[in-house]
């Protein structure tokens, strides 16, 4: 039962994990923007979400509704205020520099958050977040199926918005091709902004799981970043699917080596699965060959 | 060519007296008015900023304090606080900036043990005292260091009077069995030894053992399998509150409730009782400390008074790491005006030699390693939302209580 018990909560927490690696995963696929301010991102949202939630008593995934849009409307102002002046770039100093961008951003979104709530950790309160349903002799946190079944829902709609829609065909083109899709009339620099917007939204709903489940203050995205982007490599930079295989097997591996051998061990092994999986496919688990 | 001599030995006497003339100015500690500066590095940011920031508050009062009270052999202290972005080669370097740049005349210390060794090499480097009051692991006493100076309480086996206290209970309600789980890191291994076998020794069966690394992705697993040995007593090394919460949630989740549980770190006030869903899941929790807001000394009273003057709340919102800063600036200004001296080697000398040191943690004095041997241990419990001293007894408090609550009740 105990392992078992792991593989679920692996599963289940690979489904938060998997929500905060979304959008990272999202910018990167199309504008070759790999995000590392993701991280303090996903500690914005989880603030906004215990603002809502200390101040005016507003459930955490009801105040979605509000934190989802700030988020989207923050993604806007980076995108347009820093990674459109980089276009002008080579492809290669463009991807180095917008590193460098975010990077910047991290550190200015980190101090803003100590200023404003202190260095004090803080934990997003709700009736469900200790409450847990009994299955099989086992307890499944309420908080993380709703977090998971969350993040299934989230990744659906993207996935839908990418292949269903006329938006996400463009998106597609952009992805496959920036200076082709512009040749056949699709806004490039638009969409790359919306899907900027988009992807930071999405850490809106990340951020508001994450602090549901843990103590953080606004450091707290240094410890996510390296995480979050071993999961988009080890599911493929730029796949949806991807990040939440990717996030699955991370958490699903150490959960169970933590519990079967010990937890000392579980990075190690991890990192074994993952120089493995990428020796079999560079691309990562469900990432496109074209990926760069 | 004579006119030439001339005029290259008025370059060359000019270049002399340049260099002279700020080799003067370091030596004054880079302070233009006269002022002793203090240099120190702490963590401002990243993991370490939990107890980085509430340490800069207590340098800051004692800087206040002690400057509204004529200052420092008659001089006013400036405090430079550095800080390392909880990143360990950013201490050596502040270090060297706080010493051979800014010329800072005292040296206070980081926070963390993982800080404090190389902090405590490079000042011992350039001849310095490091006073601390975050650096109690070991392994800063077994480096070879003789500079450094650690006000806390030392943290190896603080547990043990818990161990001891459970040990003790009658055999009809002792506990029968014990979960050890540590986070893997100088500091919070040592707290947790020792408990082990005083409980053993008292027939408490151990029924888990086993450490976790730092930042681990996800507790759950940890936490259900301690859960899963229905352990009656877990002894946790969490290094934070970020590590102690996750567990707290899981064994609420999982309905399992330990009759008695300590926790080396994340306990404390203020944080501890919002973060895990408020008072009543914190009741019946153990953590061990050197501070508490009640503490029953007169420097400790004036300093709760002052706080609350300053910086508002009520008391039980004081961080005790503040507490711990103060006390560091405490022991230097000892040092300094029993010396009458800013010589670091007579300031390393009398603190070796032993004084009694009056402080907001009581008393403090050093033996040869700068371990503090005079240091109040206490042990906190929390009960009915306060975070009570209940060993040694203290006026008003009932002790420990044991068993624990169950989670969400009083």
């Amino acid at each position: 039962v105990t392992i078992l018990q792991a593989v679920i909560d692996g599963i289940l927490t690979g489904g938060v994990y998997a929500l905060m690696a979304a959008g990272l995963t999202l910018t990167f696929g199309v504008m070759q923007v790999i995000n590392v301010a993701q991280g303090v991102l996903v500690v914005t949202g989880a603030y906004l979400s215990y603002e809502l939630a200390t101040r005016f008593s507003i459930d955490p995934f009801l105040g979605l509704l509000v934190t989802v849009p700030a988020l989207f409307l923050l993604g806007l102002l980076i995108e347009f205020v820093l990674i459109r002046r980089l276009r002008q770039l080579s492809v290669f100093n463009f991807v180095v520099m917008a590193i460098l961008a975010t990077y910047a951003v991290s550190v200015i979104t980190e101090g803003v958050l100590d200023m404003i709530f202190g260095s004090g950790e803080v934990e997003i309160q709700a009736p469900y977040v200790d409450k847990s349903f009994v299955w099989l002799g086992m307890h499944l946190p309420e908080i993380y199926v709703y977090g998971f079944l969350l993040a299934a829902g989230l990744l659906a709609a993207l996935s839908l918005m990418l292949y269903r829609t006329r938006f996400g065909r463009c998106v597609r083109a952009a992805e496959q091709n920036r200076v082709s899709a512009r040749l056949v009339g699709i806004p490039v620099q638009r969409v790359s902004t919306i899907v900027f917007g988009i992807g930071v939204a999405v850490t809106a709903a990340g951020g508001m799981v994450f602090g549901a489940t843990n103590a953080f203050n606004g450091d707290s995205g240094a410890d996510l970043i390296s995480r979050l982007l071993t999961i988009v490599i080890l599911g493929g930079l730029g796949s949806m699917g991807g990040a939440l295989a990717g996030a699955v097997v991370l958490l699903v591996v150490e959960n169970v080596v933590a519990v079967v051998w010990s937890p000392l061990w579980a990075p190690l092994v991890f990192s074994v699965v993952l120089i493995g999986v990428l020796l079999a496919r560079p691309n990562g688990l469900l990432g496109k060959a074209t990926a760069q | 060519m004579r006119r030439r001599r001339i005029r290259i030995t008025a370059v060359a006497t000019c270049v002399l007296l340049a260099l002279s003339q700020a080799a003067c100015g370091g030596s004054s500690g880079g302070t233009s008015s006269g002022s002793i500066l203090v240099g120190a590095d702490l963590s401002l940011s990243g993991d370490f900023a939990t107890e980085g920031v509430p340490y800069a508050r207590g340098y800051d009062m004692w800087t206040s304090y002690v400057n509204s009270h004529g200052g420092l052999l008659g001089r006013q202290v400036q405090m430079d606080i550095l800080s390392d972005a909880s990143n360990q080669p950013e201490v050596t370097t502040n270090y060297q900036d706080l010493i051979s740049v800014k010329h800072a005349q005292l040296l206070f210390g980081p926070v963390s043990t993982l800080f404090t060794v190389p902090a405590a090499r490079e000042a011992l480097r350039f001849g310095y005292a490091l006073v601390e009051g975050a650096g109690g692991g070991p392994v800063v006493f077994s480096s070879g260091l003789t500079n450094v100076f650690d006000t806390g309480l030392p943290i190896a086996g603080t547990v043990v009077p818990f161990a001891k206290y459970l040990a003790s209970l009658p055999a009809s309600v002792r506990p029968k069995s014990a979960a050890y789980v540590t986070e893997n890191d100088p500091f919070d291994e040592p707290e947790t030894d020792g408990a082990e076998p005083v409980m053993a020794a008292a027939g408490i069966k151990t029924v888990y053992s086993n450490s976790f690394p730092q930042e681990v992705a996800d507790y759950s697993p940890i936490a259900d399998a301690v859960a899963a040995t229905h352990a009656q007593v877990v002894i946790l090394g969490a290094g934070d509150l970020s590590v102690l919460s996750p567990f707290i949630h899981a064994w609420i989740q999982d309905g399992y409730n330990p009759e008695a549980l300590y926790t080396a770190n994340g306990a404390t006030p203020p944080q501890f009782l919002p973060a895990i869903g408020g008072a009543t899941n914190g009741n019946g929790v153990v953590t061990s400390g050197s501070w508490f807001p009640q503490y029953d000394n007169a420097i400790s009273k004036a300093f709760v008074s002052t706080y609350l003057k300053k910086y508002g709340g009520s008391e039980n919102n004081i961080d005790p790491s503040v507490a711990e800063g103060y006390s560091v600036g405490e022991v230097m200004q000892a040092a300094v005006e029993a010396t009458h001296s800013l010589t670091q080697s007579k300031i390393i000398a009398w603190l070796h030699a032993g004084h009694a040191i009056q402080t907001v943690l009581g008393p403090v004095s050093f033996n040869k390693l700068g371990e503090n041997t005079s240091a109040s241990a206490f042990l906190f419990q929390w009960q009915q939302g306060q975070y009570l001293a209940v060993q040694p007894a203290q006026a008003g408090v009932s002790g420990i209580q044991f068993p624990k609550p169950n989670w969400g009740s009083s």
